[in-house]
């Protein structure tokens, strides 16, 4: 396919489609409405739905009606709003239903900012809503990626009958860049078993719901739900490693801070100063074992993120805080220069 | 390795962003490693709006521009925000019918050119832009020429093909412009 250039927020909207999503619910909010507005140019012309909703309360149900009948639903929002989708996240997840959620961060708390932001890192990692849970967490940092881990996110929450999220920040969703854009998918999955498509009398109902009034028979859907999450941290895990082979300082960054954080390695290196990194991709599953396994070989990491430490702590937890993990942060909307990364790192390599 | 930190700056409206992306589709066109970041928000209706536009030989990191070698301004507080932020030998461009006063940095080359005069003059007020584009392009080789003009078809919408050749004319009068 040919290189096209794009914003994030478009090109999330149209790798959306080309894998076959057709049900698109959302509500505006800065920075992520130019994937509604595109949405709403272009599903009314391939026989898709976009609705703008009263809430994004109402489009995050919308989503779960369409998620039980097995078609690939999304809807897309920002930090307050991805906030008030958190109760039909739990639906979604108590269900066991997939969808796609895509949630570009901008500064808070409470209304916050419009700006990047990387503060819904704990909202998103921990289970966005009540009850036990997790969704898969993908963290793009290149317009490519707004792409790649859109048409990921929505097979891995058929996979595993879970609800996805694409994390990312507001400079992801309003930057451009080329992009090669997913092939189209030629037919429409088929309905898998458990959809509620009609019986036609031919089979037993499918019911789906997340109210179940018998303990015992809750704590085992609970219980069958963390077997596939243990199945999931196994097996699903993506990072990427730059300049990793030789380091002895290791950097741990994802999204917008990752590319900042690029530029200060290779300034550090220029300098004879050993550092690599580490950037998660899947935010859930975190990437424990390449961490854990750097933990042996670096004198210690950096965290470069913006929040005021929230990756910090999984961090410490992969590698049992085995050496020292320091960070660099901004937030309220404020991104870290390279040199205030480059600084950071000549402190903690002194 | 060439890599080209561009930033171009000014009043929402004038065509800033628009000319920033030119420059993204030069670069696409041109196979070369590109990002192209928007300053977004309510500055986008009516206050200082900006663009940053990274054109490299090797893969673009931080999309962020910090120290532009290439910065075009259309209004002054623009130019007093960014000035300082050039760096050393780099090209500044500046819609002089617009900003009155002159850089104050020696180390940095300053092209001073009354576009939205020129643009007024030749009935498309709204071009300005454009003509310190051509003049951009020009001086500083970033993209081609003839990419230049491949690029403006690109980002073009069909809608206003009409306006191409008015771009035109207004990136030639950039080209041209002799202080």
């Amino acid at each position: 396919m040919e290189k096209v250039l794009m914003k994030g927020n478009e090109a999330i909207a149209e790798a959306a489609i080309l894998a076959g999503c057709r049900h698109y619910f959302g509500y505006p909010i800065t920075p992520q409405t130019e994937v509604a507005a595109y949405m709403a140019k272009r599903m009314p012309k391939i026989g898709g739905v976009f609705l703008q909703a009263e809430s994004e309360i109402a489009a995050i149900n919308m989503v779960y009606g369409v998620a039980a009948t097995g078609k690939r639903a999304m809807t897309s929002s920002s930090s307050p709003g991805i906030a008030l989708k958190c109760e039909g996240i739990s639906y979604l997840a108590g269900a066991d239903l997939p969808a796609l959620i895509v949630n570009v961060q901008r500064g808070g708390p409470g209304l916050g900012g419009i700006q990047p932001s990387q503060s819904d890192y704990f909202l998103c990692t921990r289970g966005p809503g009540h009850g036990d849970f997790h969704v898969l967490v993908l963290a793009p940092s290149s317009v490519q990626e707004m792409a790649d881990l859109t048409l990921k996110g929505f097979e891995l929450a058929e996979k595993y009958r879970m609800p996805a999220m694409l994390l990312a920040d507001g400079t992801m969703g309003q930057m451009m860049e080329p992009v090669v854009l997913p092939e189209k998918l030629e037919a429409a999955p088929e309905a898998p078993e458990w959809a509620t498509t009609g019986t036609q009398g031919k089979r037993k109902h499918n019911i789906a719901n997340s109210l179940y009034l018998s303990p015992a028979e809750l704590e085992q859907l609970n219980l069958e739900r963390f077997r596939r999450y243990a199945e999931i941290e196994e097996n699903e895990c993506m990072w990427e490693e730059f300049m990793m082979d030789d380091a002895e300082y290791c950097v741990v960054s994802c999204g917008i801070t990752a590319r900042v954080s690029r530029n200060a390695i290779l300034e550090a290196r220029a300098k004879g100063i050993k550092v690599g990194m580490i950037r998660p991709i899947t935010l859930w599953p975190f990437p424990k074992k390449p961490l854990l396994a750097a933990a042996d070989l670096v004198k210690s990491f950096l965290v470069v993120e913006l929040s005021m430490g929230q990756m910090r702590e999984d961090v410490e937890l992969a590698t049992r805080c085995k050496k020292p993990v320091y960070g660099c942060t901004r937030v309220g909307g404020m991104i870290p220069s390279p040199e205030e990364v480059l600084e950071k790192l000549y402190e903690i390599t002194k | 390795m060439r890599e080209n930190q561009i930033v171009i700056a000014g009043f929402g409206g004038q065509g800033l962003l628009f000319s920033g992306k030119v420059l993204a589709y030069g670069g696409l066109l041109e196979n070369r490693q590109l990002s192209w970041l928007p300053s977004y928000g309510p500055e986008m209706r009516g206050g200082t709006a900006n663009c940053s536009v990274i054109l490299s030989d090797r893969e673009v990191g931080s999309p962020i521009v910090h120290h532009p070698n290439i910065l075009m301004v259309m209004n002054t507080p623009s130019l007093d925000k960014y000035e300082s932020q050039v760096a050393p030998g780099g090209k500044i461009f500046i819609d002089s019918a617009l900003i009155s006063r002159k850089v104050e940095r020696d180390d940095v080359e300053v092209y001073y050119i009354p576009a939205t005069q020129m643009a007024h003059d030749i009935g498309a007020p709204s071009l300005a832009n454009m003509i310190l584009l051509g003049a951009l392009v020009k001086q500083t080789g970033c993209i081609s020429e003839e990419t230049l003009d491949e690029a403006l078809l690109k980002v073009v919408p069909p809608r206003k093909a009409d306006l191409i050749d008015l771009n035109r004319k207004a990136l030639a009068l950039g080209k041209d412009y002799k202080a």
